[in-house]
């Protein structure tokens, strides 16, 4: 493709003269990058380290979905949005993809014209207390002074909830979680609320986790997932079925360590059919037959992420609760690789 | 001899349009009034375009439906149910509070700055260098998050006041509480209320005005007059007998005695903050996203303003002091009646475009969760909506508004006080 | 009569001044307690200062700066029985990210570029800044660098500026050749005269460089490329972040705004109405808008604005809507060096015959930057504070970069060590150039009496 100079600066400073609307898969082979949404910092979904390296569980998906497509699991561009900016970037064309805990709701989905490819958290807005505080249920909350992240479903939730039950409360809007948690500790608002994974992620990088409880009411249902422009299906489906290979790898027993001899050839069809030594599903998504082995093998599959990320071991100690395989009791349940 | 002919009638043509210079300026007026409404129509085509591509056609509709969000500082009535429209009112009113208490603080604080800057005293001048050095320098977004930081940091959480022996205490005889949730001051309440006016129905635009308020006003505003007036008399007949009679007392009593009998029967007393349950109840709450955003607001612009201060001072040749001083005026006498009245002159101006910047800078209330008009209308209702267009344009013209007619009020008392020249 | 009178004849010994007025003690007796008031005051500023310091330094001095995470800071502070929450700075923080703030995410082996192009910037404005001190031979260097500046930072082909600058180059031998061309004719048709031949030549040079840059660049770059590539490696303006991309925005924004500035200023000034109200709407229209709303421009509607399918990416919107900013007060601060020249020097380009751009290019523009400077030094100061506005639209500029800082595990919960580090460097940044806009100042004042 020939960009013209318009006015040099321009094109240096990367102007991509890229369609918006369609074609995506062929921008980003042509760009031979992903651009990927990500929040500006949240611990364990989404962080710069010290060398600018990204790394946490919404990073997780956006590096297997450049290795399903790219092959290179570090060919993405992280794009750090607000809640503000994050679906002007994702309409603009700016970013590829959004992985960048957002909920699925109606109104995103049908009326700001976005496609959420599955779910890869099972979230709900939580409130976390001081213990000292002595609340047991957050409808002891009447008075109380609650932190929220501003440009989130969870002020709506918030006003929601408090009006349904007649309580009154006093907002304070925070642009960032590092900025809400400084109030919190502090002692500036008796509550935060977010979501329960943010605020487990919050709790644990406090000095003496154990003065924080959470309360036991999720006053709603936050499924966060990766999501794509309304329109262009094609890149759609390929992210959703990268989704759905890490989800279905965990229930296969495929895992970073043994995805080499798997990929070999198993007993199991569906493993074959997954790993690309049966059948042409890389094909009908217009890869080739070895994505989705590249996309598990870029950070392991959704059991490996999230135990990498957030999981018990990490210093956020997420249980696995609803993000469990649907065969643990859990939500997970990918659609069958046929 | 030859006889005067007029000179031959040039013929128009149409090449006169570009060569000649009574008409060249026409031809690039017109050329450059096309391009202008080319370009203009050229963006509003492809705004057109791109939002028919989006679905999102440019409509106005979402501001009638519920905003579904609250608000912590609302000086008019509100809940989450009302509609986004009171919604973004209610931002304005922040806003136009927050700007309004940094002008007039800014002021005080940089003239007070601007003086001392210029003071014989070694260690104050230069610690009002500093001073003006450090605020001009850094960011004011940076001051902002910063004294929000020192404001949560350092002040004692509403728990602190609990138990036997409470770690923090009220002050001023237990009448203010300063918590890192804001301060809590005493608020003015009459038993006799007069109640409210409610204007503008059930709109969204609906505000009440308070009757007791007006009273005060009013009664304020004519003591005003009265002792203004007592004072053009006492100049009157100073000028006629060269006797100044002592007017301060009356002058004084006219403003307090009536309002003092209007407090009283309007049964004004006192509501005193009480900690009660998790917060401090009673009393006025002003937030500590209102008090970081105004304390940073104008001490960065009162740095600007000592500045323009200073240099207005130092503008008034010496001579203006000296002869003063030869009339045997002491200093500080010189500074008010000779210096500052003139330096008023030259410091008006610029002054007027620090209040727009400290106007046009409370928008960054938004970093501290301050909810003015930026983060209501430009921050919760642009994201919940997602009517980014419709929410900008208006945002903008919101500030537009504003600035216009702050710089209008001020451009009229800059015309008042100019020196007249004749 | 005695004449006994008594005269001296010979001068008294001078005595020093009494001791408490010269020397230390007369300094602080005129400058620090002078009067009861003035004493007070004194005693109370220095207890002020007192307890700053008191406050300060202890928290300052901290050991801290090997530590690899706030609670290692704790473990060293409470090693050292200095418990608390101000206990001391934890200053590992800045000694990990110290490069991260400065440069963003700029890869680490092309540092030497952003480094290279900064200080070549002050290379190309030391003519302009120095102009005593420097050979003005260097202006050349000047007006090459805007094509090299952004080649340095952002990378790529060296073919890209190159042709930028052809294009000026061919638009100026089309306009010259058909200013003669047309003069030629004038010899012929006496109603063509000097200034539309000037006319018809701009209208053509420029024509001809619009083609070029549009069109003809494009080949040009890749055929040259194809033949000789030559070039650095090219670096996304995503990777760009702290200090560094505060001064990029705020260089390249002050110096697209100055042309535009220019613009705009004569555009009020201008005696034809409907030029004047364009120039007046736009630049009372900027005036009266908050960046910040300017930024939501940049970060949400810009796109929306242009033909469908054009995707900039964010920085350069950025760049956009700031130069826009920084050129309507731009306009205003030319605007005033135009206002401040005496009349005189308007009559005396018209008394000479010029036309209105040779008096502007030649007489009116060279005097009025020049006492615009210090009004554009205080403009950039002012663009280069501004550019911390972007982290609230995501840019992770300094102020940004603290925030995804905080969300590192390790580092949650610092608060000052980083903002302190960040305001000390703006400070240090436009402390040095409103000095420098002072000494200007100055010495522009002296240069007209």
């Amino acid at each position: 493709m020939k960009k013209s100079v318009i006015l040099g600066a321009a094109t240096v400073a990367g102007l991509a003269a890229g369609a918006a609307a369609a074609g995506t898969m062929d921008d980003v082979k042509a760009r031979g990058k992903l651009n990927c949404g990500v929040t500006t910092g949240l611990v364990g979904f989404a962080a710069p380290d010290a060398n600018g390296e990204w790394k946490g569980f919404d990073v997780a998906v956006c590096r297997a979905v450049a290795a399903a497509v790219l092959g290179d699991a570090n060919a993405v561009e992280f794009v750090p949005t607000t809640g503000k900016t994050r679906f002007t970037a994702l309409a603009s064309g700016e970013v590829d993809m959004l992985a960048r805990n957002t909920t699925w709701t109606f109104s995103r989905d049908v009326d700001l014209k976005f496609e959420f490819v599955g779910i890869n958290y099972y979230d709900g807005q939580g409130f976390m207390v001081p213990k000292s505080l002595g609340v047991s249920s957050a409808k002891e909350l009447d008075g109380a002074t609650v932190c929220i992240q501003t440009g989130t479903t969870t002020e709506l939730n918030l006003a929601d909830f408090f009006r349904s039950n007649n309580i009154s409360y006093e907002p304070v809007p925070i642009e960032t979680n590092a900025e809400a948690q400084q109030q919190y500790l502090a002692g500036a608002c008796d509550v935060y609320t977010t979501d329960a994974s943010g605020l487990a992620a919050t709790r644990a990088t406090f000095e003496n986790p154990g003065d924080h409880v959470l309360l036991p009411e999720i006053i709603s249902k936050e499924p966060l997932g990766p999501l794509v422009r309304h329109g262009d299906n094609e890149w759609g489906d390929l992210v959703r079925w990268t989704l759905n290979a890490l989800i279905s790898a965990e229930e296969l027993g495929i895992t970073s360590a043994n995805i080499d001899e798997m990929a070999a050839g198993t007993e199991n069809p569906e493993i074959n059919r997954l790993l690309g030594s049966e059948g042409t599903l890389g094909e009908m998504l217009g890869l080739d037959a070895e994505w989705a082995k590249r996309a598990i093998k870029a950070g392991g599959n959704y059991g490996e992420i999230f135990a990498q990320n957030i999981g018990e071991d990490t210093p956020i100690g997420l249980a696995r609760g609803l993000n469990a395989q649907w065969t643990d009791g859990g939500l997970l349940y990918s659609p069958p690789f046929r | 001899m030859t006889t005067l002919t007029d000179p031959p009638k040039e013929q128009f043509r149409l090449s006169m349009l570009l060569y000649d210079t009574r008409y060249r300026s026409a031809t690039i007026q017109v050329i450059a009034l096309i391009g202008f409404m080319l370009l203009a129509a050229w963006l509003i085509s492809n705004t057109m375009q791109n939002l028919e591509a989006l679905g999102k056609p440019v409509e106005f509709g979402f501001f009638a439906e519920p905003a579904s969000y609250d608000i912590n500082q609302r000086l008019i009535e509100y809940t989450s149910r009302d509609t986004h429209l009171r919604a973004a009112f209610v931002g304005l009113l922040n806003t136009l509070v927050v700007a309004f208490l940094g002008c007039v603080t800014a002021t005080i604080l940089g003239v007070i700055i601007g003086v001392a800057r210029l003071s014989h005293n070694w260690i104050v001048a230069r610690i009002m260098t500093v001073y003006v050095e450090m605020f001009r320098n850094v960011p004011v977004l940076l001051w902002i998050v910063f004294i929000m930081a020192i404001l949560i940091e350092t002040l004692p959480a509403p728990r602190a006041f609990r138990g036997e022996t409470p770690e923090a205490s009220m002050m001023l005889g237990d009448s203010v509480a300063m918590t890192n949730r804001g301060v809590y001051i005493p608020e003015p309440l009459f038993s006799n209320s007069l109640g409210d006016v409610h204007l503008f129905g059930a709109s969204s635009l609906r505000f009440d005005v308070s009757l007791d308020l007006m009273a005060i006003l009013l009664v304020l505003g004519i003591g005003i007059w009265v002792s203004n007036w007592i004072k053009h008399r006492a100049d009157r007949i100073q000028e006629q007998t060269g006797d100044r009679p002592v007017t301060w007392w009356q002058r004084t009593a006219v403003i307090v005695v009536p309002m003092a009998i209007l407090l009283y029967l309007l049964g004004f007393h006192l509501g005193y903050p009480e900690l009660k349950g998790f917060n401090f109840k009673g009393g006025t709450h002003l937030r500590n996203s209102l008090i970081a955003l105004w304390l940073a607001l104008s001490l960065y612009t009162a740095a600007f303003i000592a500045e323009i201060v200073r240099a207005g001072i130092l503008a008034i040749s010496k001579g203006q002091t000296e002869a003063a001083a030869a009339l045997g005026l002491r200093p500080r006498k010189i500074m008010r009646l000779v210096i500052l009245p003139q330096a008023l002159r030259v410091i008006i101006p610029p002054l007027i475009s620090n209040y727009l910047n400290l106007t046009k800078n409370s928008s960054l209330a938004i970093a501290v969760g301050y909810m003015d008009i930026t983060g209501t209308l430009g921050g919760i209702t642009m994201n919940q909506t997602g009517r980014e267009l419709e929410c900008v344009l208006l945002l903008m013209l919101v500030y537009l508004s504003i600035s216009l007619i702050i710089s209008a009020i001020m451009n009229w008392y800059n015309e008042s006080v100019k020196l007249k020249e004749r | 009569m005695s004449d006994i009178g008594f005269v001296r004849t010979e001068m008294l010994p001078e005595q020093d001044p009494p001791a408490s007025e010269v020397g230390i003690i007369g300094w602080m007796r005129h400058n620090l307690f002078d009067g009861w008031f003035n004493s007070a005051l004194t005693l109370l500023s220095i207890y002020f200062v007192y307890k700053v310091l008191a406050a300060l330094v202890p928290w300052i001095l901290s050991p801290t700066w090997d530590a690899g995470s706030l609670a290692e800071c704790r473990e060293v502070l409470g090693a050292l029985g200095r418990e608390g929450h101000y206990a001391g700075a934890c200053w590992g923080v800045i000694n990990e990210r110290w490069i991260q703030l400065i440069f963003g995410f700029y890869p680490a082996e092309l540092y030497w570029r952003p480094i290279a192009a900064f200080v070549l910037l002050g290379v190309a404005l030391a003519p302009v800044l120095f102009s005593d001190k420097v050979p003005s031979k260097l202006l050349i260097f000047t007006i090459l660098y805007p094509f090299i500046f952004p080649w340095l930072l952002w990378g790529g082909t060296i073919w890209g500026p190159i042709s930028v600058v052809l294009g000026f180059v061919v638009g100026w031998l089309v306009y010259s050749a058909v200013d003669k061309a047309v003069s030629n004719l004038a010899l012929v048709y006496s109603a063509v005269d000097k200034a539309v031949s000037n006319l018809v030549g701009i209208i053509a040079g420029a024509v001809a460089a619009l083609i070029w840059w549009l069109i003809l660049s494009g080949y040009f770059v890749g055929a040259m490329d194809s033949i000789a590539a030559i070039g650095i490696e090219p670096v996304e303006s995503r990777k760009f972040g702290g200090f560094m991309l505060s001064i990029t925005i705020g260089v390249v924004a002050i110096a697209c705004s100055l042309p535009l500035g220019i613009v705009l200023a004569l555009g009020r000034q201008s005696d034809l109405m409907i030029v004047k109200y364009l120039s007046v709407g736009f630049i009372e229209f900027i005036r009266g808008v908050p960046l910040i709303t300017l930024l939501f421009v940049a970060s949400t509607l810009l796109n929306i604005f242009m033909p469908p399918g054009t995707d900039f990416d964010i920085i350069l919107r950025v760049l956009i809507m700031v130069t826009l900013f920084a050129s309507a007060y731009m306009a205003e601060v030319i605007r005033g060096g135009l206002a401040a020249l005496p009349r005189g020097q308007y009559e005396g380009a018209d008394s000479l015959g010029l036309n209105y751009w040779q008096s502007q290019r030649l007489i009116i523009m060279p005097q009025a930057l020049k006492i615009s400077i210090p009004g554009i030094v205080s403009t950039f100061i002012g663009v280069f504070k501004d550019t911390t506005l972007v982290s609230i639209i995501g840019l992770l500029d300094p102020l940004g970069l603290s925030n995804a800082i905080r969300a590192d595990a390790n580092w949650n919960g610092i608060v000052w060590e980083l903002y302190g580090f960040i305001a000390l460097l703006f400070f240090v940044f436009c402390f040095s150039m409103s000095r420098y806009s002072m000494y200007l100042e100055r010495k522009l004042h002296t240069g007209h009496r």
